[in-house]
């Protein structure tokens, strides 16, 4: 057994601080919507608005942190591994098969996941941000040439975002007990250090 | 959520309404409320020619004339004397003369009645002459002893005489003291504008829904503005006034105004009798995202979140076809309802009414398109005697809340016309006189008078009028909640072209999305159980 220090102090906040976050913005957006009702919908409102803006701050401080840091090589992504990343997946972690990808610190995400992240960087992140930003100031949108677009597009827009994190979110908790161990993922996660074979 | 089964409601939508018992709507003693220090530079008890014992209200208006000289003219100029007015958009020409409601329907032939509401002396049919300066009625508007009251069938007047009022009550108002009136006069006051306002449509809160004698000496719950022991505002506050002429019309709404608060001073044609005018159009601090709704929402439509909130219930329907009924006798019958409202009346027919009613709900770009003498209906389909124009796409149109009034009147089958029937008087035509409600001559004789031919073929269509809510504004307290419309079946949903967040609108993304969630969900329980189920085979 080997020990591999990988996420570090900024990253494991940035992470859980994010968790939190964006459960409770799927839970506040989806009332918001009309899902159910749960806070109210004027509370629900601003809820999802405050920890909005909270997101907002905290990606700041992420996206300086990951470009200062060079952290940015991690989010690459490539196509090698991804076959036998599927075929683990698929038949390999029911026969206590070897891992086929081996964290180091330079290279911490599997490729697999490496893909989910490229896509939430590049796809769903910009959907949601940017018709959130579009629905919190709808009456302002002629002020950058929006005028016209109808509330509609942009809830429908945002919507789609929400569900497309929802799946992700529910994958990438399960994912988490798919490491070398059912936890080790998860230990890293919160102590830094992660378990290799 | 308070329980609502003493409550009837046109909707049957759930919602938070105010205890309405536990909360007297009308200040309890109206005699307690303070009287307002007159801030006038004239003491009109201290004039000569005041001083005299009037016989007759011209010869009060003579009086008030040798001072203010120009006063008649200007009153001459106002729809409140010509009762005309025509729309800037249709050049129709509207205005009570003019236009036929489904209440009593038209002022045409029933002049000495209608005209208890006309501000001037004298007007009982068309020769009644509108340049004469003397027949302009000032007490009407400006008495402050509350003991003016111009009598339904006298044409305009006032009781010169000590007469029985109400008709056969037993009751008897003793002789209008003209000279105490005129030495009192002052600014119109919510008791003057009400004298009418508050009894459109025949009696107290009948017509409107926000209008109703209530608003004499509401509390702040009822109307924020003239709350008595607040604000206080009078009508006038509001519908600021100027030659007479007073601001704020039903004929002519300002819809919207993009342009925010008037500013003291500021030339311009813009009508200051908008909540704009004064609050701005972004008047939400607390919350900012509420001004987000002012592009598309009237203020009133939160604002009063029902009409007829006080303790007064206003008239929902009104179906003429079935006035007429006598009992076994040959006499009028008349029936109540449970709470002492008229529920039947052979001169008038059947009526229903209401209380804290929830409006309708339409778009109103501040057009409306009247049904007017001789104008085609179609008998088979609900009328609309007034039709309120806009839409979701017009820039001009904001959601606004309606009381809307539903009723059954007679039409002229053959032309295909609103029928103009006589209704007051005593003479052999009036229906409720010795016509003894005889269809046939009420309606010649009010078509005659109208000059609108009449085929000799009647029968009742049903109508529908529109009365765009804007008084009785509730304190922001009691203004909607976010969640009376931003949910399934919420307040706005029948109105076209809206987007509401919460209304859960989106049903095939959300049964997509859902699936997918919910697959992927299963997916990762069945993973995870053939991983514990083979990792204890392995074990």
């Amino acid at each position: 057994m080997e020990r591999i220090y990988i996420f570090k102090r900024f990253e494991r906040f940035w992470h859980w601080s994010q968790a939190l976050l964006i459960m409770f913005m799927l839970l506040s957006g989806f009332e918001v919507h009309g899902s159910y009702t749960l806070f109210g919908f004027e509370d629900a409102v601003a809820y999802h608005t405050i920890s909005a803006w909270m997101i907002v701050t905290l990606w700041i401080f992420a996206v300086f942190w990951t470009f200062t840091t060079g952290e940015w090589k991690q989010y690459i992504p490539s196509m090698e591994k991804v076959d036998a990343m599927i075929k683990y997946y698929i038949t390999g972690i029911f026969t206590n098969a070897p891992h086929p990808f081996k964290q180091t610190r330079l290279s911490k995400h599997n490729p697999l996941q490496k893909l989910a992240y490229i896509f939430v960087l590049v796809v769903i992140n910009p959907v949601i941000w940017f018709s959130g930003w579009a629905y919190l100031f709808y009456n302002d949108l002629s002020a950058v040439g929006l005028q016209g677009l109808p509330l509609e597009w942009i809830a429908y827009a945002h919507m789609l975002g929400a569900y497309m994190m929802l799946v992700f979110f529910i994958a990438h908790v399960y994912l988490g007990t798919a490491g070398h161990t059912p936890t080790s993922h998860i230990k890293a996660m919160i102590t830094g250090w992660e378990e290799t074979d | 959520m308070l329980s609502s089964a003493g409550y009837a409601s046109a909707s049957k939508e759930t919602m938070q309404k105010p205890a309405a018992a536990a909360i007297p709507a009308t200040a309890a003693n109206p005699a307690d409320a303070k009287k307002a220090k007159s801030k006038s530079t004239a003491d009109h008890s201290k004039f000569k020619e005041l001083d005299k014992n009037f016989k007759s209200g011209p010869e009060v208006t003579e009086a008030c004339l040798s001072c203010h000289t120009e006063a008649a003219k200007q009153v001459h100029a106002t729809k409140h004397w010509t009762w005309e007015f025509v729309n800037p958009a249709t050049k129709r020409k509207l205005g009570k003369k003019n236009v036929i409601n489904n209440f009593c329907t038209s002022t045409k032939t029933n002049q000495t009645f209608c005209s208890a509401c006309h501000v001037g002396y004298g007007w009982k049919d068309d020769k009644f002459d509108f340049t004469k300066e003397a027949n302009v009625d000032c007490l009407a508007c400006h008495d402050t002893t509350k003991s003016y009251k111009k009598i339904p069938g006298l044409s305009g007047h006032p009781n010169y005489k000590k007469m029985e009022w109400p008709p056969k009550s037993g009751k008897f108002r003793p002789a209008t003291d003209l000279k105490k009136i005129a030495q009192n006069v002052g600014q119109t006051s919510r008791d003057t504008c009400g004298a009418c306002h508050f009894y459109g449509g025949g009696g107290d809160a009948v017509k409107h829904g926000d209008l109703d004698s209530s608003l004499k000496q509401p509390m702040k719950y009822l109307d924020v503005h003239m709350d008595a022991d607040g604000l206080d505002f009078s009508c006038g506050e509001c519908h600021l006034t100027d030659s007479h002429k007073v601001s704020g019309s039903r004929y002519a709404t300002t819809s919207i105004d993009k342009e925010g608060a008037i500013i003291r001073g500021k030339p311009g044609e813009r009508n200051p009798t908008t909540c704009v005018a004064c609050h701005d159009n972004a008047p939400h601090k607390d919350y900012a995202k509420l001004n987000d709704h002012t592009d598309k929402i009237a203020c009133q439509t939160c604002h009063i979140p029902e009409f007829a909130r006080g303790p007064r219930e206003t008239k929902m329907t009104w179906d003429w076809s079935t006035a007429g009924k006598l009992d076994e006798n040959g006499h009028s019958i008349k029936t109540k309802t449970s709470s002492g409202m008229v529920a039947y009346v052979s001169k008038k027919g059947d009526f229903t009414y209401d209380r804290y009613v929830i409006p309708e709900y339409k778009w109103y770009n501040g057009q409306v398109k009247f049904t007017l003498f001789g104008d085609k209906v179609d008998g088979s389909e609900t009328v609309k005697i007034n039709n309120f124009m806009g839409g979701p796409d017009d820039p001009n149109a904001l959601i606004w809340p309606f009381k809307v009034f539903r009723g059954k009147q007679p039409y002229d089958v053959g032309n295909q016309t609103l029928a103009v029937f006589h209704t007051a008087g005593k003479d052999e035509n009036a229906f409720w006189g010795k016509g003894h409600y005889n269809w046939e001559k009420a309606m010649k004789a009010g078509m005659a008078a109208t000059g609108v031919p009449y085929s000799g073929k009647m029968d009742f269509v049903k109508t529908e009028m529109s009365w765009p809510i804007t008084h009785m504004v509730a304190p922001k307290e009691d203004a909607l909640t976010c969640a009376q419309c931003h949910r399934e079946n919420g307040r706005l949903s029948k109105v076209a072209g809206i987007y509401q967040p919460g209304t859960r609108s989106m049903p095939i993304l959300d049964m997509l999305g859902s699936i997918v969630a919910w697959l992927t969900l299963l997916g990762v329980i069945i993973h995870g159980g053939i991983r514990v189920i083979q990792s204890r085979k392995g074990g």
